[in-house]
């Protein structure tokens, strides 16, 4: 699938609902090269994105593709050796707490609560503008939205994983950022875990109406919770392959969907990419 | 993996971990990797906290270990049982090193009539700590007086050594160009004992009692920079994405990611620090004079009065032995569970 076709599927999605809004994050012909010793290796090239306000997208792709690559280019964790990306217009030279990050392993501090961790992002963001009743409430406020607002004095060694990632969310979403960047954040829990965090995790969207990025390996996450999946090419030299619109209604129950044609269409349609289509052979 | 189950289980009683290498043939167990069979043992220590037990169970077989009745505690007297047991365990070991050190020495003792034995240092330590905080001039006083002054020389000389040293360690940690400057100086000056440095200290202060600090500082700034910088590089880089992302400011950065997670290298540095400052300040006194235990041995050399050099080896050891155990207890203070 070549790149125009690409956008005109994009533009076909959001001319259904959002015909006049300008997307927040613009990745225009985007490749990343490393440098190693073995020489230059290519991780993307000709990456074309836009992300829309109010939009839930996930990269998916088998290991080594560089989802994780393109999620910390929008981060501005590193930044591209071609092409560029924008957000709100402006070129993305760096991290910014307009774009908050949920990190696979959480990375809560441990030195602190989970009170304390969620303070910190908040008193960044608006620590200049409002008084400290204010900012607690904040914290109080997103923690509670993910239901963790018992252990807001516990530190994150007392806490189980799936609930330090709760924090680690809530720690995003008390930024009130533009876009919520998140690199596999239920991949290193059980999946039960999982599945309640990404029930929780979809009502906390649809209650925000939070615009994300999600990278996963897991196809029925991605069904799940996408607006759209962005299905990504083996690499090296990876690219974007295809792009499904999953046009499921909200809010989305996981039980219905199992039962669900639609649910299976969709599913069929990532899976036949990843393994007909992009088969990794593992040796 | 079984050893990751076998943790889980350790909690619950001391059986399991012996009992599931006991399931599997024992040609499968002589399969086990080492890393694997090594975690095992560590679990089994963690298990029954006892030299003794662990001793036991390792070196006999799986089949006999897991034959043996050891309760999870059904029966309340089993369970108290055990608790002595292991409390014996904890004691025993130790008594015995130093019943056989005191024997030893009792033994040399007898055998050489110059070494004064255990008693007769005892009855001379009952007399010496009956009045340790008495001071008749500045040569003669209480054996107190004399390990508070060298206390007090290696806290202050320590102070400026971390006054200085921590800064230093941060700023080689963060910046590689001042780390690769000062590696050839440090790696130069750290080897060469502290001792050496006393003559310059005695030409730029002028008197003793500075310049036995300054020997203090010496030695204590090498561990104190190193550590720090070890830690500030060491700095998960997590926490520094978790900042960037954040986009936290200079002093954001330092107060709540970079010193809270330096700070147990920090006293490790701390703690090699003070450990070698006691070692230097007994020779550094001998040199210097003055009041301060190093001194005290030496004059009591002078004296001939051998029980009391003994008694003075034991008081150097006890306090250098609280100095550590401090330490030891403000670094599990201070420390975090990684995750």
């Amino acid at each position: 699938m070549s790149s125009s076709d690409m956008s005109q599927t994009n533009l076909d999605h959001q001319t259904e609902v959002k015909s006049s809004t300008k997307p927040i994050v613009k990745v225009e012909q985007v490749g990343q090269t490393f440098k190693t010793r073995q020489g230059n290796f290519v991780a993307l090239r000709d990456i074309a994105l836009d992300i829309y306000p109010g939009e839930v997208v996930t990269l998916i792709g088998h290991s080594g593709c560089g989802k994780s690559t393109l999620l910390n280019l929008i981060a501005g964790l590193t930044l591209p050796t071609s092409g560029v990306l924008l957000c709100d217009n402006r070129e993305i030279a760096g991290p910014g707490p307009e774009r908050a990050v949920v990190f696979q392993n959480h990375s809560l501090l441990p030195w602190m609560t989970c009170f304390g961790n969620v303070m910190l992002a908040v008193e960044r963001v608006f620590g200049r503008k409002e008084r400290k009743s204010k900012l607690d409430a904040r914290v109080h406020a997103a923690l509670d939205m993910v239901h963790m607002a018992h252990a807001a004095e516990k530190y994150p060694h007392e806490i189980s994983g799936g609930m330090k990632q709760r924090v680690g969310i809530a720690r995003a979403f008390a930024m009130e950022p533009r876009i919520l960047l998140m690199d596999e954040p239920f991949g290193a829990l059980d999946a039960l875990t999982r599945a309640s965090l990404q029930d929780e995790l979809n009502s906390v969207l649809a209650k925000t109406g939070a615009t994300a990025v999600m990278v996963t390996h897991d196809v029925d996450e991605a069904v799940l919770l996408s607006d759209r999946i962005v299905m990504m090419t083996n690499g090296p030299a990876a690219t974007i392959g295809e792009i499904v619109t999953v046009d499921l209604p909200r809010p989305r129950d996981r039980v219905e969907l199992a039962n669900d044609s639609r649910f299976a269409e969709y599913r069929a349609t990532v899976f036949e990419f990843l393994y007909r289509k992009q088969l990794k052979k593992v040796a | 993996m079984s050893a990751v189950i076998v943790f889980k289980n350790a909690g619950v009683g001391m059986a399991p971990a012996p009992e599931t290498l006991a399931e599997s043939p024992l040609s499968a167990q002589a399969e086990v990797s080492t890393e694997v069979s090594t975690e095992v043992t560590t679990v089994v220590s963690a298990v029954a906290e006892d030299a003794a037990v662990k001793e036991s169970q390792t070196s006999t077989d799986a089949k006999s270990t897991a034959s043996q009745p050891q309760g999870s505690g059904k029966r309340w007297w089993t369970n108290i049982g055990r608790r002595v047991y292991v409390m014996l365990g904890n004691l025993v070991p130790p008594l015995l090193g130093l019943c056989i050190m005191v024997g030893l020495w009792a033994f040399v003792a007898l055998n050489n009539d110059s070494i004064p034995g255990p008693i007769a240092t005892w009855e001379a330590a009952t007399k010496l700590f009956a009045d340790p905080f008495y001071s008749n001039g500045p040569n003669d006083q209480g054996i107190g007086w004399n390990v508070l002054s060298s206390l007090q020389r290696v806290g202050v000389g320590f102070g400026f050594a971390a006054l200085v040293g921590i800064p230093m360690g941060f700023i080689l940690g963060r910046f590689t160009f001042v780390n690769r400057m000062f590696e050839p100086v440090i790696s130069l000056l750290r080897p060469v004992s502290p001792l050496a440095w006393l003559p310059i200290g005695l030409l730029v202060f002028k008197r003793a009692d500075p310049a036995a600090t300054w020997t203090i500082f010496i030695c204590s700034i090498w561990p104190m920079i190193l550590n720090t910088a070890q830690g500030v590089q060491r700095v998960p880089q997590d926490y520094l994405n978790v900042a960037r992302v954040l986009g936290l400011s200079e002093d954001k950065i330092i107060t709540r990611i970079l010193f809270p997670a330096v700070l147990p290298y920090m006293l490790t540095g701390i703690r090699l620090s003070i450990g070698t400052a006691w070692l230097v300040i007994v020779a550094a006194e001998m040199l210097t004079g003055g009041v301060g235990i190093g001194f005290w041995v030496w004059d009591e050399w002078n004296n001939l009065k051998v029980e009391h050099i003994l008694i003075a080896i034991f008081v150097i050891g006890i306090v250098g032995f609280l100095l550590e155990q401090f330490l030891l207890l403000l670094a599990r203070r201070f420390s975090y569970e990684s995750r």
